[in-house]
C-alpha cells in the first residue's frame, strides 16, 4: 500500500531512526480465495460484514488465560478435576467457555507420565479454550518430529524428561481436541486459583513445558 | 510385541454411540494398510500398525464423505488407538515404551488377536 504523503520509507525519521519499508508482499492464492469467498458471502446476503468482524473479534478475544483458569480450578477442586477428565467440554462450559463444537479430551500429567499434543495432519487445536495456536505448532517440523522423536523435541523446548518417565504423544487426528492438565508445582500449597493460573502457560497446556514457580 | 496397556477409564464416554461399536477398550486392532480418495484422517505412519483401543470417543460424521459436501452419514464410531513407539518406528525410537494415541475411525480398523 503506497503512502498517501511523501517522505515515508526513505531517509531518517524526525527522531533520527531510519524508516523501515513496509513488508507488503503479493497476495497468495489462498488469500485471494478467502477475500473472494468473503465478498461473495456478503454480496449474496449470507453473512454481513459486521457478523464477520464480530466473529474475528470473538476469536481474537480467546486466550490461554481461559485454559489456565480451567487448570487452576482442577488443581484446587478434585470434583471439578474428575468432571474435567470425564467430559472436558462440559467442564469448560461450567467455566463459561464458549464450547461450540469443541470436544475436549483432557490428559493428565503425573509423576510417571508426561503428555504432549500434536496434530500431524493439519493444526487441530482447542481454539475455544486457548485461542489461536502458536506458529510453531503449525510448522511441519513440530508436526512431523513430535510423533517421531518427542523426547528430542521436548528437550529443544527445554524439557529434559527422565528415562523413567512415560511419554504419551496424542495426535489430534479427527474430532477430538486436547488439553494437557499439567502437574501442580510443589510449593504452591494454599495458593488461590488466580495465583495458580498465572503459572499455567500455553506451552504447559500443549505439553511442551511444565509450570514452574518463577 | 504386545501393544501398550490402557488403563480402564473411570467414566462413561461423553458422546454416546447409537450403534454397537465393533471394538471395546483394551482390544488389539490393526489399522488397515489402505488408501483411497478423499479427506482421510488416518495418518500414513499408523497404517498397517497394531495398537490397542484406548477409548471410544463417540460416533461422528465420516470426514471422507464430508469433504465432498455430503452429510457423512451414517456416522462412524471413532476410537483412540494407542501404539508403542517401537511399533511405529522400530528399534531406533527415542524410547521404545513411549506411546502415541491417535483417533481412528472404525472402518479403518480390523481385529487382531494377541501375538
Amino acid at each position: 500500500m503506497p503512502h498517501d504523503h511523501p517522505g515515508h520509507g526513505q531517509g531518517m525519521s524526525p527522531s533520527g531512526h531510519p524508516y523501515r519499508p513496509d513488508d507488503d508482499t503479493p497476495l497468495s492464492y489462498w488469500q485471494r480465495m478467502e477475500i473472494a469467498v468473503r465478498e461473495l458471502l456478503v454480496e449474496k446476503g449470507i453473512a454481513t460484514s459486521d457478523e464477520i468482524q464480530a466473529q474475528i473479534e470473538r476469536m481474537d478475544a480467546r486466550s490461554p488465560a481461559m485454559g489456565a483458569e480451567v487448570v487452576a480450578r482442577a488443581w484446587t477442586d478434585p470434583e471439578y478435576k474428575a468432571r474435567l477428565l470425564a467430559d472436558g467440554s462440559a467442564a469448560c462450559r461450567e467455566m463459561d467457555v464458549e464450547v461450540d463444537t469443541l470436544k475436549l479430551v483432557v490428559v493428565e500429567n503425573t509423576p510417571a507420565e508426561h503428555n504432549v499434543i500434536v496434530c500431524t495432519l493439519c493444526s487441530c487445536y482447542p481454539r475455544n479454550l486457548l485461542g489461536l495456536p502458536p506458529d510453531w505448532y503449525k510448522s511441519r517440523s513440530y508436526r512431523s518430529r513430535t510423533v517421531r522423536e518427542p523426547r528430542k523435541v521436548l528437550a529443544e523446548f527445554g524439557l529434559d524428561l527422565p528415562e523413567t518417565m512415560q511419554v504419551r504423544v496424542h495426535d489430534s487426528t479427527a474430532d477430538m481436541r486436547y488439553l494437557v492438565l499439567p502437574q501442580r508445582p510443589a510449593g504452591t500449597q494454599g495458593w488461590e486459583p488466580k495465583r495458580l493460573a498465572a503459572l499455567v502457560t500455553r506451552d504447559a497446556m500443549i505439553g511442551v513445558a511444565v509450570p514452574r514457580i518463577a | 510385541m504386545t501393544p501398550p496397556d490402557v488403563a480402564p477409564l473411570p467414566f462413561a464416554p461423553p458422546y454416546p454411540v447409537q450403534a454397537t461399536p465393533r471394538f471395546s477398550p483394551g482390544d488389539i486392532v490393526r489399522v488397515l494398510r489402505a488408501d483411497g480418495p478423499g479427506h482421510i484422517r488416518t495418518p500414513w505412519y499408523v497404517r498397517g500398525r497394531i495398537g490397542r483401543i484406548e477409548r471410544i470417543c463417540g460416533a461422528f460424521a465420516n470426514p471422507e464423505e464430508l469433504a465432498y459436501g455430503r452429510d457423512g452419514h451414517p456416522e462412524r464410531v471413532l476410537y483412540r488407538v494407542r501404539f508403542s513407539m517401537q511399533e511405529l518406528w522400530g528399534e531406533d525410537a527415542d524410547r521404545l515404551q513411549d506411546t502415541l494415541d491417535a483417533e481412528i475411525f472404525e472402518h479403518w480398523l480390523e481385529a487382531r488377536n494377541a501375538p
